[in-house]
């Protein structure tokens, strides 16, 4: 840590936020302390300065005061930097702990910190004690993949990365324009535009093996106007309706996972009810039913007690 | 044990004095201690960063310091601040963090009002940066059927205790229980009632959408002083070493078992299988989860759970010939 740099990057900030005017470099270079003699250096060291400046969020403006100027200056608009009046009530603040604290260990925890110490900054009294409205939702990023594809998405630039889908024994290379990061129980998803596929895919972020590389300029990916990243998602992870009917015997007291969607329940043979229940389809409900192993026979559909049988030969095989 | 000194940016050095001075300011004055909580650094830190601040200087043309404050009595006062004097702007990071968290928030059914407003503040005041937080989205499983969800809320505003009928899959059993509620935990994109159970006299968790019914009692809940939390950030299950320890090998069909299932170990064996090992207190749900999978998984140990699968598949089958 350079306490002079710090101590540079606060006066250029200062005097850039009091000036109305455009200051070059060289008015930059004779108002603050601590910059190089050599010319070529101090150019670096500027360079260096702003960028910095702008990763922290602050808005440098480039221009000059009038036409005649050849040399571009620089200021920074209040109206721009200031964080606009805030006030929160009490109840409002208590949500706010509650917010906070949802990125804890995850990729975000940083960001939600840094905004809290903002708004604090900006007046809000938050005490953690008295928020205690019972209620602690949290978020986790354990996918390497999920920093770089939400840079990606915010700063709208495509990716490329390797991708084994589900059921495959080797992973792809996919070049994606992200539109979106989506999180469905539990489970962080990418979607947007495949480029090779040439159309709009969805792809788990567990799935995506190794790095995730930015593969175009800030600014290069347009998100089609009627995209819904959260629809596209829901319909990647669609389950079809339930509207087959599959007529069970489950022995009495078991299968509770079972009885509790059915659509009638009457005695069977001694020992045993018969279960008639909805399903949407049959490699799904077989793998329920399974669930259940000796506690649960198929009479109908034979598709489905095919399916069973296949999975208690699978185990035996 | 003593913490290495932490190493830390300019830049992010800068992005707390820009935070410093207006938190001072608008308090009009602050104790050092509290304000050093506050920024989570250490009193001396503090007073390094003041000290900092108080020695810009600029000449514009002739030298001149732009900030005036001072610490004594361990009283921060701000008397000059110039362009400073507000905070700086939420970044596009910050802003999401918040509103995607308060938007999923909003999604738990309860009283919605105060995560609304906030919301609304958070997006005026953010401008253009809260743009990007809408390609983030958040969806939770919030099963209300019956208004569970709404149920335990009130009753923990209420502070009354609850009898659950609750579904246990890994066992087939529909167990009664009476509990005093605790907090709604929404980790993993389900929904938790925390609660101390009176069967177990210890602190449970219920997946909500297994609670096949709920009452709320006219008694008050009376959760043990000494109940503790569950550590949501280290993940709600923790195995233990007396557990026992499960092998599996699953296919590339069954891939999504070893994401699913917190594992010790995941090993890559060829054509796309898997080796997983993780443990369990009980290995009834194994054998069921053994079946399931058919030919796409493989219990490998230990051996006493490797016969009870294919004794169960063998007794299951038998019912088919």
């Amino acid at each position: 840590m350079s306490k002079r740099r710090t101590e540079r990057l606060l006066s250029i900030v200062v005097l850039l936020l009091s000036t109305r005017r455009y200051l070059t470099a060289d008015q930059i270079r004779a108002a603050v302390h601590g910059y190089p003699e050599p010319y070529d250096t101090f150019k670096r060291m500027f360079e260096r300065d702003k960028d910095e400046l702008r990763d922290l969020g602050i808005p440098l403006e480039v221009g000059v005061n009038s036409p005649l100027d050849d040399e571009p200056g620089y200021r920074i608009r209040r109206q721009d930097y200031e964080l606009p009046e805030i006030t929160l009530e009490a109840d409002e603040a208590a949500v706010l702990g509650i917010a906070a604290r949802v990125w804890q260990s995850a990729e975000f925890a940083g960001a939600a910190a840094g905004a809290l110490l903002k708004l604090r900054a900006a007046g809000m009294e938050d005490d953690d004690a008295a928020a205690a409205p019972g209620i602690e939702p949290r978020l986790r990023t354990p996918e390497p993949a999920f920093g770089p594809l939400w840079e990606a998405v915010r700063d709208r630039r495509p990716v490329t990365f390797s991708y084994r889908a589900q059921g495959r024994s080797d992973a792809q290379r996919r070049e994606v324009e992200p539109w979106g990061v989506v999180n469905r129980r539990g489970r962080w998803y990418v979607a947007g535009h495949d480029r090779a596929r040439n159309a709009t895919r969805v792809f788990r972020l567990s799935r995506i093996e190794g790095p995730v590389r930015m593969a175009g300029r800030p600014g290069s990916v347009t998100v089609p106007g009627d995209a819904d990243v959260r629809e596209l998602v829901r319909d990647w992870d669609w389950s079809p309706p339930r509207d087959h009917t599959a007529v069970l015997r489950v022995r009495d007291g078991a299968g509770l996972g079972l009885r509790r969607y059915a659509l009638s329940t009457e005695p069977d043979v001694p020992g045993w009810d018969r279960v008639t229940a909805r399903f949407g389809d049959v490699p799904w409900y077989a793998d329920h039913v399974a669930w259940y192993g000796p506690d649960v026979v198929v009479l109908d559909p034979p598709d489905l007690r095919e399916a069973v049988i296949a999975r208690l030969k699978g185990v035996l095989a | 044990m003593t913490q290495p000194p932490r190493m830390v940016t300019s830049a992010e050095r800068l992005r707390r004095l820009l935070a410093l001075v207006p938190y001072v300011v608008s308090r009009k004055s602050v104790g050092l201690a509290e304000t050093a909580v506050a920024f989570g650094v250490s009193e001396r830190e503090l007073v390094d960063d003041l000290n900092l601040v108080w020695c810009v200087e600029l000449s514009s043309p002739d030298p001149y310091c732009p900030i005036d404050l001072s610490y004594e009595g361990g009283e921060i006062v701000v008397s000059q601040a110039e362009s400073i004097a507000r905070p700086l702007r939420l970044t596009a990071d910050e802003a999401s963090a918040l509103l995607v968290a308060l938007r999923m928030l909003s999604e738990v059914p309860g009283d919605r009002s105060a995560t609304s407003r906030l919301i609304a503040k958070l997006e005026a005041a953010a401008g253009e940066a809260a743009a990007a937080s809408a390609q983030v989205a958040v969806q939770i499983e919030v099963p209300n059927e019956d208004g569970v969800a709404q149920q335990i809320r009130s009753a923990l505003a209420a502070g009354r205790r609850l009898h659950l009928r609750y579904y246990v899959p890994g066992r087939d059993e529909a167990t009664e229980r009476d509990v005093d509620p605790m907090r709604l935990l929404v980790v993993e994109g389900r929904t938790y009632l925390e609660a101390w159970c009176l069967l177990a006299e210890g602190v449970r968790l219920f997946r909500l959408d297994r609670v096949l019914s709920l009452e709320v009692l006219d008694v008050p809940s009376a959760v043990p002083e000494d109940a503790e939390h569950v550590d949501v950030d280290q993940g709600l299950f923790r195995p233990s070493d007396s557990d026992v320890l499960v092998t599996l090998e699953l296919s590339a069909e069954a891939r999504w078992v070893a994401e699913y299932y917190p594992c010790e170990s995941v090993t890559e064996l060829a054509d796309g299988w898997l080796r997983a090992a993780l443990r369990t207190p009980d290995t009834r749900w194994v054998r069921r989860l053994a079946l399931r999978l058919g030919e796409d998984g493989r219990v490998t140990g230990p051996p006493e759970l490797v016969s009870a699968v294919r004794q169960d598949a063998a007794a299951a089958l038998a019912l088919y010939a």
